[in-house]
């Protein structure tokens, strides 16, 4: 259990040198936005907007002509509003499904693996979990902490809503396609599931592995704790791409955005907010 | 009727008819998107059912009750509140206090609802979880009190008006009868301005049902049927702003027209019936 402390302290030591060390992209990658203006919107999964906000924050200082307008609302959104062109660009969390894409003709961009995991507050003692207990936790079979080895306190259920790809990932890789009990809590974005869970001492909820941070505490699922390292060797199964779409072969800006996401620098944004590179 | 003879009261006129054409048809839009389900006879199963979108369930009966007990709920703790707080604004307090309790009344109907709804998140959700002891803190008695807070400047500021418009002589009279400004209240102000208070109740309970905000952010949004106010419960605007990311075609996102309609119709029977009501009795007298 220390060792796998140490191991997660590592891991967040590591991220704030990457941060700390960052010094923006390479100039070659930012090259194409040169002389290029008008305005880009984005919106759709949450887990997106960290790497969105970055790769947008290093577009405009290169080049302040150019608008981009971020927001969340889920990948149900991001899927819709790109289909019925209301955005340039669309972020899903979870693949489109082939009705999807061959309803809009969206094209589907891959930039990083994600995991998600199952996270409580840092003052719970429960350490880890089976998938069994996760499915009776989130059906409403386990109610208390106390059945886990923790306080005897009742458990308080976050889930997402809906549209939410991280719901869709968990529901199906975390969950086995389990009920999730109709008692549970519903937030609507990976910030809001960790500030709630963070709050909450007897919450449990789920988020990306590229959310976490020191104000809740991932549980490992039968004995993997969900982290970059678990995800990337696929021993936390729990694990999804991170996509963004266009309606048709995205062009203009939207293709020099998707294409500065996959470029050396775009990849190493994803990769400093604790997503999994896919280049 | 006068026949508008002016270019301005033409402005005025088309103004006027146009707004109340849109108030129609938003109606009407909610109407024809919801009649597929309706024509279906699915009415009672959605209004009775619960949502459980995996098993092909899409009631809206939790939301409803949810809705209107914390509408409800939010009146009832922001009646008395208002209605205190605005005998002290137009009877009881010295004139300077008046205007400054007036002026931050007007301020707080300028707050956003997001801003009440932040605070109490980090103010009011934790103290309910340790004084409840079990659950989240987010639930419908964490709801009430901010909504209450959300309603109350909207009645304050109806009843200080209809306080107003009690015609001086009557006040008048009663000082000169050396009658104290509680009696004054009581036997002649209360009586005279009673409709302007029920309008304010109307205007406060139709905010209480319509805000999204403070419900999605503290209610807790669960989407199963409450039995107690202790309980997580979703509202049928959070339940709108939580389902409007779904699929055009798909049934949830149907469903949502027959919340929009149903809010809709409450609303507005409930304001149909009181100002019938307020109309009848104020005939009478």
């Amino acid at each position: 259990m220390k060792n796998r402390f140490h191991l997660f302290s590592l891991i967040c030591a590591t991220l704030v040198l990457l941060l700390s060390s960052s010094s923006g992209a390479l100039a070659s990658d930012l090259a194409p936005f040169t002389g290029q203006q008008g305005s880009l919107r984005i919106a759709g999964g949450t887990a997106h907007i960290s790497v969105m906000k970055e790769a947008a924050k290093q577009i405009i200082q290169s080049n302040p002509k150019i608008q981009i307008s971020i927001a969340g609302g889920g990948s149900g959104l991001g899927i819709k509003q790109a289909g019925e062109g209301l955005i340039d660009i669309g972020n899903s969390g979870r693949k489109a499904t082939d009705e999807e894409i061959s309803k809009y003709d969206l094209k589907l961009f891959k930039w990083a693996i994600d995991g998600v995991g199952v996270v409580v507050h840092p003052e719970n003692s429960v350490k880890g979990l089976s998938s069994v207990q996760l499915q009776d936790i989130y059906v409403g079979k386990i109610s208390n902490w106390q059945e886990l080895g923790g306080a005897d306190r009742q458990i308080n259920l976050y889930t997402r809503d809906e549209a939410s790809g991280t719901r869709e990932v968990f529901w199906k890789k975390g969950l086995n396609k389990g009920d999730i009990s109709a008692k549970a809590n519903v937030v609507v974005s990976n910030g809001a599931m960790k500030t709630a869970v963070a709050g909450d001492p007897f919450a449990i909820g789920y988020i990306s592995v590229g959310h976490m941070d020191q104000s809740v505490t991932p549980l490992a699922l039968d004995g993997v704790l969900p982290n970059l390292d678990t995800v990337r060797s696929g021993e936390y199964r729990v694990s999804r791409g991170l996509y963004s779409l266009s309606k048709g072969e995205p062009s203009g800006l939207a293709k020099l955005f998707l294409d500065f996401i996959l470029s050396p620098s775009g990849q190493q944004i994803v990769a400093e907010n604790g997503f999994i590179p896919v280049r | 009727m006068d026949r508008p003879h002016s270019f301005t009261e033409y402005i005025f006129l088309t103004a006027a008819v146009c707004s109340g054409l849109l108030t129609a048809a938003v109606f009407l839009f909610l109407l024809i998107f919801s009649l597929p389900l309706l024509q279906n006879g699915e009415l009672t199963d959605l209004l009775l059912s619960s949502w459980a979108p995996d098993k092909g369930m899409y009631g809206i009966y939790p939301m409803l009750m949810a809705s209107l007990t914390l509408a409800c709920l939010s009146l009832v703790i922001s009646f008395p509140l208002s209605l205190g707080c605005s005998f002290v604004i137009s009877a009881l307090a010295p004139a300077r206090l008046r205007r400054f309790l007036l002026s931050m009344v007007r301020l707080m109907t300028g707050i956003p609802t997001v801003v009440y709804s932040f605070a109490a998140l980090f103010l009011l959700v934790p103290f309910m979880r340790n004084i409840l002891g079990h659950g989240s803190g987010m639930s419908i008695l964490t709801a009430a009190p901010v909504l209450a807070l959300l309603i109350a400047p909207t009645m304050i500021i109806f009843f200080v008006g209809s306080f107003e418009k009690v015609p001086l002589s009557a006040t008048l009279a009663v000082d000169a009868l050396g009658g104290n400004p509680i009696q004054k209240l009581l036997y002649v102000m209360i009586p005279q301005a009673w409709p302007g208070i029920i309008n304010g109740v109307l205007l406060g309970f139709g905010r209480a049902m319509g805000d999204t905000m403070i419900s999605l952010m503290l209610a807790g949004n669960s989407v199963s049927a409450f039995n107690s106010l202790s309980q997580s419960a979703r509202s049928l605007t959070a339940h709108i702003a939580l389902v409007m990311a779904f699929d055009f075609d798909s049934m949830e996102f149907k469903s949502i027209f027959v919340c929009g309609l149903l809010l809709y119709i409450f609303t507005a029977i409930l304001m149909l019936l009181l100002r019938m009501s307020t109309l009848c009795l104020s005939g009478k007298r």
